[in-house]
């Protein structure tokens, strides 16, 4: 029997770990493809990131309930399966109370099947620990992709619209747009528009995500050389101590 | 005469003006991974290519002859990716007989063609966006075409990014993305043809 204090330090390690150590996306490059497509405004990024993370506790949940049922040899055929049954609950879910997101969605909603990070889930962590190890890594790995994908969605509609929009896809709250970049006055002329049509586009994905994957690498090898440079000085310092006793 | 020109003209927009990698997003898990090779990129363009065509050949008799009048037409991603699955595992074992040589140069890649999403993006849209059977497979082929030309493109781009001097925190992924970010601000040059 584990005691207390372990099974809940276990239990804190599966949750954060997703979100910033080995976060989804930033740090482990996986469920690249809807975090280029439906980044295009903030809106849809947040829609999409609330739809993975449902779809990730479910199929975790239920992984892990039956990790001793399913046999080894149809391991995968039996998660794509499993999965694609949420995916095709939650496609009929979303068509029926927020039909906007399910159109600014398209097909990407279909393609969560496939998606790395829900499969890979499932084969790394759901199957081998317990049901709520299980839960709180899911929810810890649907926080940090939900993360990621926003602060795309963030900087690729302020850069390329000029502006922040809602209420177009989640339309129970009322429209209205921040301007940033971009202002117009009360007759519709614009005053000022710094926004740049590319970072709408296809293309802006790829630079912004780029960009900010070069961000992290460069902090995180000036972080490593900065510890480095540290050991060495004690190591040093050791040395001169012993030298002198 | 009018449906060839309407045949033709979907596969070159689903080749160039609307490119499967660098303007539909579908299948990057691949495009990034494959790495520098050239050869190897042919290869698994050629096998997501062949497998591509394959599913949308099944895939659209099956939902608009059996999900459809069955009442099932919400049961399609789960359909589609039972048929792709069994489908991939069809072809790996077709290809070990029948050329060993070629099974052991496509070998790691072919379990992984399963979760390309661009395979079963593109039977999902079809069906989606209620394509005709000819415009559909005109959707498969162009989309193809364009996968295997982007990613071979991108191995040649990536050969000589790796001799050039580039900045450190860049090295790897991030500088292929942002390769691939012009390569996408040079295939909208393409957009114009279509009108």
């Amino acid at each position: 029997m584990k005691s207390d204090a372990i099974r809940r330090s276990e239990a804190k390690e599966s949750f954060l770990s997703g979100i910033i150590k080995e976060n989804p996306l930033f740090v482990s490059v996986l469920g690249v493809c809807p975090a280029l497509a439906v980044t295009r405004t903030f809106e849809a990024a947040l829609g999409m990131g609330f739809l993975f993370m449902f779809v990730l506790i479910c199929s975790n949940v239920l992984i892990s309930l039956l990790k001793k049922i399913i046999p080894e040899e149809v391991e995968t055929p039996a998660y794509i399966v499993i999965i694609a049954s949420f995916v095709t609950i939650t496609k009929m879910l979303t068509n029926a109370f927020l039909p906007e997101l399910y159109d600014s969605l398209g097909v990407f909603l279909s393609l969560l099947v496939v998606n790395c990070i829900v499969l890979g889930r499932a084969e790394a962590f759901a199957n081998k620990n317990t049901v709520l190890n299980s839960f709180l890594d899911a929810v810890g790995n649907g926080i940090g992709y939900t993360i990621a994908i926003c602060a795309i969605a963030l900087l690729r509609e302020i850069l390329g619209t000029g502006m922040l929009s809602f209420g177009k896809v989640f339309t129970f709250i009322p429209e209205f747009s921040l301007p940033i970049l971009k202002a117009v006055d009360a007759s519709g002329d614009i005053i000022y528009d710094y926004s740049l049509f590319i970072f709408s586009n296809p293309a802006g994905g790829f630079l912004v995500f780029g960009a900010i994957l070069g961000i992290i690498a460069a902090v995180s090898n000036h972080k490593k050389t900065k510890t480095a440079a540290k050991k060495r000085a004690e190591v040093a310092a050791n040395k001169a101590m012993e030298v002198k006793a | 005469m009018s449906y060839l020109i309407a045949f033709l003209l979907a596969i070159v927009s689903g080749m160039l003006m609307d490119n499967v990698l660098l303007s539909r997003f579908y299948g990057l898990c691949s495009f990034i991974g494959v790495g520098n090779k050239l050869k190897s990129a042919f290869s698994m363009g050629i096998a997501v290519s062949f497998v591509i065509i394959l599913a949308s050949l099944i895939c659209w008799p099956l939902y608009n002859f059996v999900l459809v009048p069955a009442g099932l037409p919400f049961l399609d991603t789960l359909a589609y990716i039972l048929v792709i699955a069994s489908l991939v595992q069809v072809v790996g074992l077709f290809i070990k007989k029948k050329s060993p040589s070629l099974y052991r140069s496509l070998g790691i890649y072919l379990p992984l063609i399963t979760t390309n999403c661009a395979v079963l993006g593109v039977a999902q849209a079809n069906t989606d966006q209620g394509l005709s059977f000819i415009l559909s497979m005109a959707n498969a082929l162009g989309t193809s075409a364009g996968f295997l030309l982007v990613i071979c493109l991108f191995a040649c781009i990536r050969v000589r990014l790796e001799s050039a001097s580039t900045p450190k925190a860049l090295k790897g992924i991030p500088l292929a993305l942002l390769t691939a970010g012009i390569m996408a601000i040079a295939f909208m040059g393409f957009m114009g043809i279509g009108q």
